[in-house]
């Protein structure tokens, strides 16, 4: 099913996400979004994510359609200027992909080409109006299209970021430009959220607040010193440390070492069980862990 | 102002291999507050290059050295130093080491590399402030350019990358222009003004050859 009629719905929104491999080995990237399809509405593909280069999330949003999935093709405003984010469009809707999400896209500096050129020749809330415009049938100059797309538009927030002020005055943007949905930044405090969502009450389309798994405490303190917008309490930390000391212990007796998964797990079923009043869906983004992403849902009560 | 900064002297002497004679070219403008090319510098290299066992035919000091009629006539000046000359070292900007390698029928080589162009905070201290992209919009926002003070140049606002202390993700040492244009707006209550939508720029800074007055259609350049 397409994602605008789920948004368009009452239903809790669920989507997931996979990164294309380094590479053209696409068996395992597949496996992920055969085992997500059942479950979500839409699989988001992300686009050179963290600027290190590998396979296209166009390509592989063609190869997640013929699975039957509902994929959302990502979209970065730092590889192509505006003609070939246009033309891209266009080729993604004729591929059958209905689904965009636009995005800034890391810089360069951040991912493995630092020499790589930045282009940045439209930011996400032109992007935005520019894909509007072609699914109103006209180009950025204003020319006609011969056949329009239909694309059911997405856009991000980080709520974590200070001051929220700032985020809003251009999610505002981003609505007004045509965004149909949002997905959030990874949330962790759902008390902080709450007050952003707050603020927000003003805007219309549905927010899906972002979910990232816990993988160790070591990965949360290294996103609350890395990740600009993302703060990891300390409780959560100490829960993913115990869990790491349990498998330890586990470990040196032979036994099963399952207690850092579980807690993961549990953490981002809690999470969505909190957050599920507060807005209309998740995003959860598994960063390789999809396959705990069913067992998530589970315990989460949606599936 | 162009900020620049010397290459280093294996660099410089590599380029120079098999070029026995040498006239040295400053700048009396940007070169010389950026203590690249000014008569300092211009002296310490022609002493460096005959420890090196080069021979320096003279020197001159472009006044400035981006200047392409001036910089004939001060050649002219020093006609025979230049003759005698295998080639030319120039110590200013890519602008000065263009307008020299026009200036004369001789071979020209560049010794520093051109970062940006910038403002001088203090003695030895620049930063880029201009992008000179040809599309000002300083008045909207809050007289801090969005092009040259965000990492991505952006127009509608900020990325994500903001960090808990206000700065860039891309570079830490650097204030998120976002949130420094953002700060400003507040505190003159003109924060309105960021949610209009900003259409994309038309100019770009790159690869235009641009030139003033305009000839052309705009955006086509012309003959300087």
């Amino acid at each position: 099913m397409s994602l605008r009629p789920v948004l368009q719905s009452d239903r809790f929104v669920v989507t997931g996400e996979v990164g294309p491999p380094k590479g053209t080995n696409v068996e395992h990237v597949l496996e992920e979004a055969k085992l997500l399809a059942p479950l979500v509405d839409g699989i988001n593909v992300t686009d050179i994510q963290a600027a290190a280069m590998r396979l296209g999330s166009m390509a592989t949003c063609h190869l997640i359609r013929d699975l039957g999935a509902e994929p959302v093709l990502q979209m970065v405003c730092r590889d192509r200027n505006r003609l070939a984010l246009q033309s891209d469009l266009l080729s993604a809707w004729v591929l059958g992909i209905e689904n965009v999400l636009c995005l800034t896209g890391d810089h360069p500096t951040l991912g493995d080409h630092k020499g790589a050129k930045p282009v940045y020749d439209l930011d996400s809330v032109q992007l935005l109006q520019v894909a509007h415009g072609l699914n109103e049938g006209h180009d950025m100059m204003g020319n006609e299209l011969e056949g329009r797309p239909n694309f059911c538009l997405g856009a991000v927030v980080t709520p974590g970021a200070n001051p929220p002020e700032m985020q809003i005055l251009k999610l505002e943007k981003k609505v007004a430009a045509g965004a149909e949905f949002i997905q959030s930044q990874a949330v962790y405090d759902v008390a902080a959220f709450a007050e952003f969502m707050e603020r927000i009450r003003h805007i219309q389309v549905p927010i899906l607040a972002g979910i990232v798994l816990l993988k160790s405490a070591g990965m949360a303190r290294y996103m609350n010193a890395n990740v600009a917008g993302v703060t990891v309490p300390d409780s959560l930390i100490e829960e993913m440390a115990e869990a790491g000391k349990k498998d330890k212990a586990a470990k040196a007796e032979a036994k099963k070492a399952d207690h850092v998964v579980n807690t993961s797990i549990e953490i981002a079923a809690r999470l969505i069980r909190e957050l599920q009043p507060l807005c209309r869906g998740v995003h959860i983004m598994p960063l390789g862990w999809g396959h705990h992403v069913p067992a998530v849902l589970k315990v989460a009560g949606l599936r | 102002m162009v900020i620049s900064e010397p290459k280093p002297l294996e660099e410089i002497l590599a380029m120079l291999e098999g070029q026995q004679k040498v006239f040295i070219v400053g700048c009396s403008e940007c070169a010389t507050v950026c203590q690249v090319g000014g008569e300092e510098q211009v002296k310490a290299m022609a002493e460096t290059l005959a420890q090196h066992g080069k021979t320096v035919t003279g020197s001159v000091i472009g006044d400035p050295g981006c200047h392409l009629l001036g910089l004939k006539r001060q050649f002219r000046e020093h006609r025979a130093e230049i003759e005698a000359a295998d080639t030319l070292l120039i110590m200013s900007c890519g602008n000065g080491a263009q307008t020299a390698a026009d200036a004369t029928e001789k071979p020209v080589h560049v010794a520093t590399d051109t970062l940006f162009v910038g403002r001088v905070e203090r003695f030895g201290q620049f930063r880029e402030m201009c992008l000179h992209c040809g599309e000002c919009a300083l008045e909207r926002t809050g007289y801090i350019c969005p092009v040259a003070r965000c990492s991505k140049g952006l127009q509608n606002g900020p990325c994500g990358g903001t960090t808990a202390e206000g700065k860039c993700e891309v570079n830490p040492e650097m204030d998120c222009g976002w949130l420094l244009i953002y700060n400003k707006l507040k505190e003159q209550r003109k924060l309105d003004g960021l949610r209009e939508y900003v259409p994309p720029k038309e100019t770009k800074p790159h690869p235009a050859e641009r030139v003033v007055p305009r000839e052309g259609p705009p955006g086509q350049g012309g003959e300087a």
